[in-house]
């Protein structure tokens, strides 16, 4: 056996491929079916909208930033609003900042809806998908019915909220959250404590506590090697500091701690958290504008700032820096898969093929973010 | 720890590698020696009482007389952040790399030197991400022009809204 | 089929044809009746179905645009597939490349010969038949193998490797299922084993003994295992390998291998009924051999029918699984059990050579309590789910 001349093969993985969420590409070194290396290559939806930023001006780039990332523009929407106003000291109204915790909240059980249910279909069980995207409908009919989109909402503006919520809209909110709660019972029961989902799952690329830290992963990801932190609890912005809400980690209950079922799971335990926030929102609510005065022609004074947001692809920092005009000087987006690409290279030695794909949908990287 | 504190307590370990201190609000940031770029980075993440165990954010500003990297840092343990910039000449811009104190810097420092065009100096990967290998200069100096075409490719487009306005031929 | 050759050659339809010469016309043209019109249209309906069934467990709705309930969506499929452009990539291996569906769709038609509708249609009731019937199903891996090469694809490749490994491995466990069968009956025409059994469930020979309701289990996974289903679907696992071994084909090459897969759901059906479920057996109501033929046809139909949807049931439920986990589930745990249940059953006929009739009854028994319990799980999950259940099929 030894004289068997045996060659890696380099495999294209992607930016075609089914299950690289998007227009990923890896160029996988596999000697069979075990992977010596995952290189990841990305930049295929480079659109340079920090760019753009520099062109647009303040209010002009709002829509763009739901490019940022279309899966969960609501807290692209909110990172930009809060840099813009942290810049210009513009304190937004009480009931502005509620209904930005509505939306994006709503906005994270969307995005997680689709992140979990797009892990069940790289597993290769369709079912939970079509589940998921059921309830994300109704989500997005919700959302449509605030601000007229279903997918870049463009919803809030520097100070506030474009639009109050509509006549009857917290009805309806409460009744879905009220349908909502069993639902995720039953796909739990579907597919979540399904013998060969935790098999697939269980010990695939395993992120130790410092390492997460190290690459700078954030929000479930890196709760999901055991770190109990959330922007949302620990440095509380908007009105976060009102609700009562759990930040649940990862146990290490299927296998090593920090493995893809932890991540997995802590995105599952995440929505139930987003339905306790969203009923305290939508009960406490007060009355009033939803917008600040803000100049139309909006100049904040030179200088500059960083505000984090927990969108639910975790901590999205923004950096924005303003010269005094009414463009601003420059802008950063750092995003929470940007830093996940970082690690899929070193996790994905000795990995398989089939848990690269695995590994791709637990650390829930979404293509426009990492671009941008 | 307060920010102020954080910045005193790098100036009394390396007085004279620290140039600047800006109370600037709302982020004060410290501005320090490119030269000294990796012992202050090394002493912020294993000093105890910094901790600064997480570069959060590592970005790039071109004021068209200099160009800033700009790295904010984060402590899990203790809470606390500091912004530690460096200044760099517009020609040839270089600084050395902090992939080896912060895993996190090597994608972050790729996309700068794509966009910028800022050498990190020991980086062990330091090519284009974003933008296609061949791609001529870099896109967020302030005084980048892009190219009409790229291959063959145009990157430029007549305005729809022109050939639709019947007075105009 | 003898008798029938020999009325055609009495009757003289042909005129003066050798003998040889008209019983080929007639095997040629029953041949082509039976591929052409049963086992094509099965392949295609059972897409129908398959994708009903299955937008159901996803609460979509599926086709139901051509035809009554999108009855004829697999026609219109079949239809849009011939007419496309069979694309043949510059670099592949042209001859092996356009060879490989041929074989697989050969292998999927072959088994139709010793299919045993009921006690009298079946095309040739060989005295090897189920041996037969392992045998011409295993020329499937020679085709997706052959596929996988000839693509010139690396993931077509990586989908024939792990076909041919995955069906290799999984023939070992099927066939030392059938094992106790044969054991049991001596004999290995589908006929000869089916006439052993009886029409009542306490007389079949899933609940003959503990080791064939095992048998019959194994059987079932292996199977479905040989015919790319998931949890086994590594083969053609879209989210990993594209489309496996079937990434370079189009038009009606494509087709030909989702044909052989559906049609091999009735395969796989039709070998565990004929094995462990008492085949076509049904009570002697008439001593007309006509209606006999028809109820026996429709029991067998029913049957098989019930196993086609159980595994279009547990490719809406299961993810896949991996490689790893695939190899180490076969050699690990079926193959062993495999043999514990050979000898069982070695054992179990020699020290009663005519079957226990009582294990019947008390196997049988146990098969509802299971199924009992089964369906209250079911129940119970219906009850909690607050989604609005439609169980009326046609929508």
């Amino acid at each position: 056996m030894s004289t068997l001349r045996t060659e890696e093969m380099t495999l294209n993985m992607g930016p075609q491929h089914p299950s690289t969420h998007g227009v990923l590409r890896f160029i996988v070194r596999a000697d069979g079916e075990v992977m010596r290396e995952a290189i990841p290559d990305v930049g295929y939806l480079h659109r340079s909208i920090e760019k753009i930023a520099e062109k647009v001006g303040y209010h002009g780039f709002m829509p763009y930033t739901d490019r940022v990332d279309y899966v969960c523009a609501m807290f692209t929407n909110q990172g930009w609003g809060m840099a813009s106003e942290k810049l210009a000291n513009i304190q937004v109204p009480k009931r502005g900042e509620y209904c930005r915790a509505i939306a994006t909240e709503f906005n994270r059980l969307a995005s997680h809806l689709l992140s979990v249910g797009t892990m069940g279909m790289d597993i290769g069980a369709m079912t939970p998908f079509t589940h998921a995207i059921r309830e994300r409908e109704m989500i997005n009919d919700l959302i449509e019915e605030l601000c007229g989109a279903r997918l870049t909402f463009n919803y809030m503006r520097i100070g506030g909220v474009a639009w109050d919520l509509p006549p009857g809209w917290r009805e309806k909110a409460l009744a879905y959250l009220d349908h909502f709660e069993p639902i995720l019972d039953e796909y739990n029961a579907l597919i979540s404590y399904n013998k060969i989902y935790i098999e697939r799952l269980a010990n695939v690329g395993i992120i130790s506590a410092d390492e997460a830290v190290n690459y700078n992963l954030v929000g479930p990801n890196l709760r999901g090697s055991g770190i109990k932190w959330d922007i949302r609890k620990d440095l509380p912005y908007s009105v976060y500091s009102e609700f009562d809400f759990d930040v649940p980690v990862g146990k290490g209950e299927w296998g090593k701690l920090g493995d893809a079922m932890d991540r997995y799971m802590v995105r599952i335990r995440e929505l139930k958290e987003s339905v306790k926030i969203l009923r305290q929102a939508l009960k406490q609510i007060p009355a009033g504008p939803v917008l600040a005065k803000v100049p139309r022609n909006f100049k904040p004074p030179a200088g500059e700032c960083q505000i984090r947001v927990e969108s639910a692809r975790g901590d999205m920092g923004w950096y924005a820096v303003s010269d005094g005009t009414g463009y601003p000087w420059r802008v950063h987006v750092r995003t929470g898969s940007f830093a996940a690409m970082g690690i899929i290279q070193k996790l994905s030695q000795g990995l398989m093929i089939a848990d690269l794909v695995t590994l791709i949908a637990s650390l829930d990287v979404i293509a426009p973010e990492i671009d941008r | 720890m307060e920010a102020a504190r954080i910045y005193q307590r790098i100036k009394d370990r390396f007085g004279e590698h620290v140039l600047e201190i800006s109370d600037h609000q709302p982020d004060p940031f410290i501005v320090i020696d490119p030269a000294s770029i990796e012992e202050v980075g090394s002493f912020m993440r294993s000093d105890p009482e910094l901790a600064l165990d997480c570069l959060s954010n590592e970005s790039g500003v071109d004021y068209k007389d200099r160009i800033e990297v700009v790295y904010h840092l984060f402590s899990y343990s203790k809470r606390h952040g500091a912004v530690l910039k460096v200044k760099l000449p517009r020609e040839n811009p270089t600084v050395a790399t902090l992939e080896n104190i912060w895993k996190s810097a090597n994608w972050m420092e790729r996309e700068i030197f794509d966009l910028l065009g800022v050498i990190f100096e020991g980086h062990s990967d330091l090519r284009r991400i974003l933008m296609p290998e061949d791609w001529p200069g870099f896109p967020l100096r302030k005084d980048f022009v892009e190219p009409t075409e790229y291959h063959g490719i145009s990157t430029v487009r007549e305005s729809p809204i022109i050939r639709l306005d019947p007075k105009k031929k | 089929m003898q008798e029938l050759i020999n009325n055609i050659v009495a009757a003289g339809t042909f005129g003066k044809m050798p003998e040889t010469l008209v019983a080929a016309i007639v095997i040629i043209v029953l041949s082509a009746v039976v591929f052409l019109g049963i086992a094509f249209p099965f392949a295609g309906i059972v897409s129908w179905v398959e994708r009903r069934v299955w937008a159901r467990i996803q609460s979509r709705v599926g086709p139901n645009r051509v035809g009554p309930n999108g009855f004829l969506q697999w026609l219109a499929d079949g239809v849009k597939h011939v007419c496309k452009e069979d694309v043949i990539p510059t670099d592949s291996d042209h001859q092996l490349f356009k060879i490989a569906p041929y074989l697989v769709v050969l292998a999927f038609v072959l088994p139709w010969a010793v299919m045993p509708f009921s006690s009298s249609l079946i095309l040739a009731d060989m005295n090897v038949g189920i041996l037969y019937m392992t045998s011409v199903t295993a020329i499937t891996v020679v085709g997706v193998l052959m596929a996988g090469w000839a693509s010139n694809d690396k993931w077509s490749l990586i989908g024939g490797i792990r076909s041919a490994a995955q069906i290799v491995s999984y023939e070992i466990p099927a066939g030392l299922s059938i094992f106790p069968v044969v054991l049991m009956t001596g004999t290995l025409s589908m006929q000869g084993i089916i006439r052993a059994q009886g029409w009542a469930p306490q007389h079949w020979f899933l609940f003959a003994n503990p080791f064939t309701f095992v048998a019959a289990n194994i059987l079932y996974v292996s199977a479905l295992a040989e015919g790319n289903r998931t949890p086994f679907d590594l083969p053609e696992a879209e989210s990993e390998l594209v489309a496996g071994f079937a990434t370079e084909y189009s038009g009606m090459r494509y087709l030909f291998f989702f044909m052989a897969e559906w049609g091999n759901l009735f395969i796989i059906g039709a070998i565990i009924t004929t094995l462990f479920l008492g085949g076509w057996q049904f009570p002697q109501v008439s001593n007309n051999a006509v209606v006999m033929n028809i109820l026996q046809l429709i029991t067998f139909n029913v049957k098989v029918l019930f196993l086609v949807f159980v595994s279009m049931w547990i490719r809406g439920t299961l993810p896949r699984v991996r490689i790893d986990q695939l190899m180490s589930l076969c050699w690990k745990y079926f193959v062993p059990i495999s043999f514990v249940n050979m000898i069982g059953t070695a054992i179990w006929v020699a020290i009663w050579p005519e079957g226990n009739s009582v294990a019947g009854y008390i196997m049988f028994a146990l098969g509802i309590v299971l199924a009992v319990i089964f369906i209250q799980r079911v129940m119970y999950y219906l009850r909690r789910s607050r989604m609005e259940l439609y169980f009326r099929p046609t929508i």
